[in-house]
């Protein structure tokens, strides 16, 4: 059945192209980029076909605009404080929701200290395409895990959604040359916003930087750049 | 003069509860028929064809997290903050670990209680679950035997009088 799809593993696909099967015997799970419609899958990005074992097929694309997708870990920005839900900016085409209550120790007496414009690191606990999306900054068990509200001192830069992936790929090669250059603390949402802290407000600069360079360049000329910057920093 | 009476009421007065105590059955009959009908009249439905629960071959991810394997957000890195380290590390361990297990959990299962303990275990509660599904009678019988066995076994024992 996927054999259609097999066949297009590492080739441009188009929004509009359609992939039809005769005999349906096998699951396929497609992911973002693909949109199932009846019996078919049509491509709904532009970008390169993926897959991975043993039958998961999505489209590789490039975009700078976040869609919210359920159970994704982001950073907002909190915008406004209206009763008893925060309103966190976090990229979409609407304003998140986030419940006083959604924060690791809260309790109706015990109301989280969240000012408007601070950074938090939450997931979505509700994203549907029609509905107001809605941010927990707390797992099913009620544990933190490094979500809630964090940045005093860092660096906010917003990257392409590309970069963020690359960035949280497992051993990935940009992270482990990036570390070379010093200690830094860093905070990757999939909405494409990153946050940094280094020692010195120069250093923050310096890795902001670099990771926006990051963007467009051949792994030899990262390198390059990623080497001069440890010893300018040394 | 009252089933006269009766006769000349209209339908609808027949209809109201009140009036359904000095009903005959046939009138009563009529009435319920009538009545049907005009439900099943009212009653509209859609003209579709009988909708087919179809399985689904095709399921749809939106997410990336599940197709790449992304890691946990929050890094840190040389010490710059070790908590978050600590919990970089447990975060990322977790998701490795979680499809290790699936798979040694099934081989733990089968080795934890073998075939043959089983057997064991079971050889000796053969008796025990033979006598609390037995009736009453049976089970005296069962005693019963149990006892002649006993005896026998005494008897074997008893002293022999040694002869002149």
């Amino acid at each position: 059945m996927s054999d259609c799809l097999k066949e297009k593993v590492g080739e441009v696909l188009l929004p509009g192209d359609i992939f039809s099967f005769e005999n349906t015997s096998e699951k396929v799970i497609c992911g973002p980029g693909l949109r199932r419609n009846g019996d078919e899958v049509l491509v709904c990005k532009s970008g390169i076909l993926r897959h991975k074992h043993p039958n998961m097929y999505w489209v590789d694309s490039q975009q700078k605009r976040y869609v919210p997708v359920k159970g994704e870990s982001v950073i907002g920005i909190v915008t406004a404080k209206s009763g008893d839900v925060f309103k966190v900016d976090v990229g979409g085409s609407e304003l998140a929701s986030l419940s006083y209550l959604a924060f690791e120790g809260a309790t109706k007496r015990n109301r989280p200290n969240v000012q408007v414009g601070d950074l938090v690191y939450g997931q979505f606990l509700i994203a549907n395409k029609d509905m107001e999306p809605e941010l927990v900054c707390i797992d099913s068990c009620g544990r933190a895990n490094g979500m809630g509200v964090f940045g005093a001192g860092g660096l906010l830069i917003k990257v392409s959604l590309g970069l963020v992936r690359r960035l949280l790929a497992q051993q990935s090669a940009l992270v482990k040359e990036l570390e070379q250059v010093f200690p830094f603390e860093m905070v990757v949402g999939l909405n494409g916003r990153v946050w940094v802290k280094a020692q010195s407000m120069q250093r923050v600069q310096v890795l902001a930087s670099l990771l926006e360079s990051c963007e467009n360049m051949t792994p030899q000329q990262r390198h390059a750049l990623f080497r001069r910057a440890a010893n300018g920093a040394s | 003069m009252a089933n006269e009476n009766a006769a000349k009421l209209s339908k609808n007065l027949l209809r109201m509860k009140f009036m359904q105590r000095g009903l005959d059955a046939e009138v009563k009959k009529q009435l319920e028929e009538e009545e049907k009908k005009i439900i099943s009249d009212e009653h509209w439905y859609l003209d579709l064809p009988e909708l087919q629960a179809k399985e689904n071959f095709i399921i749809e991810e939106r997410s990336f997290v599940p197709c790449e394997d992304l890691v946990y957000g929050r890094m840190s890195f040389k010490g710059f903050n070790p908590e978050v380290e600590k919990l970089m590390a447990l975060m990322n361990t977790q998701n490795q670990d979680e499809e290790e297990e699936d798979e040694e959990d099934l081989s733990r299962m089968e080795t934890d209680v073998t075939d043959e303990e089983m057997a064991r275990r079971y050889e000796s509660l053969v008796g025990s679950m033979k006598r609390k599904f037995a009736t009453k009678r049976e089970r005296s019988q069962m005693q019963d035997e149990d006892g002649k066995r006993m005896i026998e076994a005494k008897v074997k024992k008893v002293f022999l009088k040694p002869q002149d």
